[in-house]
């Protein structure tokens, strides 16, 4: 008898639309996420512009920012994004090796720039140039400090990636991880392009 | 060449071409912004006009070539979503500078 199955060809014109499969799902609702998290960096970014004079006699940006050390954290973070980008195109290219390597190399940067930024803040803190000391600096800790800890989270989740890249391998799941990971990589580094030059330079200029 | 993920992933974009291409121009606007501060060139007012025509060109190209966003329509929702966003977040940034600005200029 008749094949009574329903093709797609039969449905009506939806057919024609290719239906996105739940990998593609999960990566429009990391977007959607990064958008949110877009939403709370601009009520940061809000605020300090509210308070990023509001120095109350204590220290200003003058006193406290170090423009070359700035652009080492700025180079840091910019090439750990090329880096990871890489690992992109080595795994569309199904090199499991070099996509690892890649991702080492972008977790060794990251981790240099939470640490130069760690560094950063102890000097400020121990100088009495803490959150505590005046609205501008409650403002900075809190908008680079959220930064900070963004950069520090996609690290734990770089090393998962890793350690899932080594016992997994390149499966469609790690594959769909390692590209929301890339989206969430890249979009701190957009959101440093905005803190180095609102919070850093602005305040020097 | 077996895509690694979907279009709506920009996985076209993903080519070390566009990852260096994005590279290069993002340092050469740091440097920019950098310069313009370090030397003081140009006045003051020009400065800050400057650092932020650097960071939003430097926005817009990590947004291109790092996150493969362009006119296509595997990338039209997620540039939707960005464009509804940033209409949000304008009202909430410039509301909240206004207001407070206001606020201020009320209590002196």
């Amino acid at each position: 008898m008749q094949n009574m199955q329903i093709s797609s060809a039969d449905l009506s014109d939806s057919a024609q639309m290719k239906h996105p499969d739940h990998l593609e799902i999960r990566t429009f609702g990391f977007w959607i996420y990064l958008m949110s998290d877009l939403i709370i960096f601009s009520i940061l970014f809000a605020t300090f512009a509210v308070l990023g004079r509001n120095y109350a006699g204590g220290p200003a940006p003058k006193q406290l920012f170090d423009l070359p050390y700035l652009f080492v954290e700025t180079m840091l973070l910019l090439t750990s994004s090329v880096t990871f980008g890489f690992a992109m195109v080595f795994l569309q290219r199904e090199k499991k090796q070099q996509v690892l390597v890649a991702m080492l190399i972008t977790f060794v940067l990251g981790l240099s720039f939470v640490g130069m930024e760690i560094h950063e803040f102890y000097g400020m803190i121990t100088t009495g140039a803490g959150p505590e000391r005046s609205g501008f600096l409650s403002s900075f800790f809190t908008l680079v400090g959220t930064h900070g800890t963004h950069v520090s989270f996609g690290l734990i989740w770089m090393t998962v990636m890793i350690i899932q890249l080594v016992t997994k391998g390149l499966t469609a799941g790690v594959r769909s991880r390692l590209a929301r990971l890339g989206l969430f990589w890249h979009f701190l580094d957009i959101i440093w392009v905005g803190v180095f030059t609102v919070v850093y330079l602005l305040g020097i200029a | 060449m077996k895509q690694a993920y979907s279009e709506n992933m920009g996985a076209g974009g993903v080519t070390s071409k566009n990852y260096i291409t994005g590279f290069i121009l993002a340092v050469l606007l740091t440097v920019i912004s950098f310069g313009l501060v370090i030397t003081r060139l140009v006045p003051q007012q020009v400065v800050v006009i400057g650092i932020f025509a650097a960071a939003l060109v430097q926005m817009l190209v990590h947004l291109h070539f790092f996150l493969h966003l362009n006119r296509s329509s595997a990338q039209c929702w997620n540039v939707m979503a960005m464009a509804f966003t940033a209409l949000m977040l304008s009202i909430f940034v410039v509301g909240t500078i206004w207001i407070m600005h206001t606020l201020n200029t009320r209590m002196m």
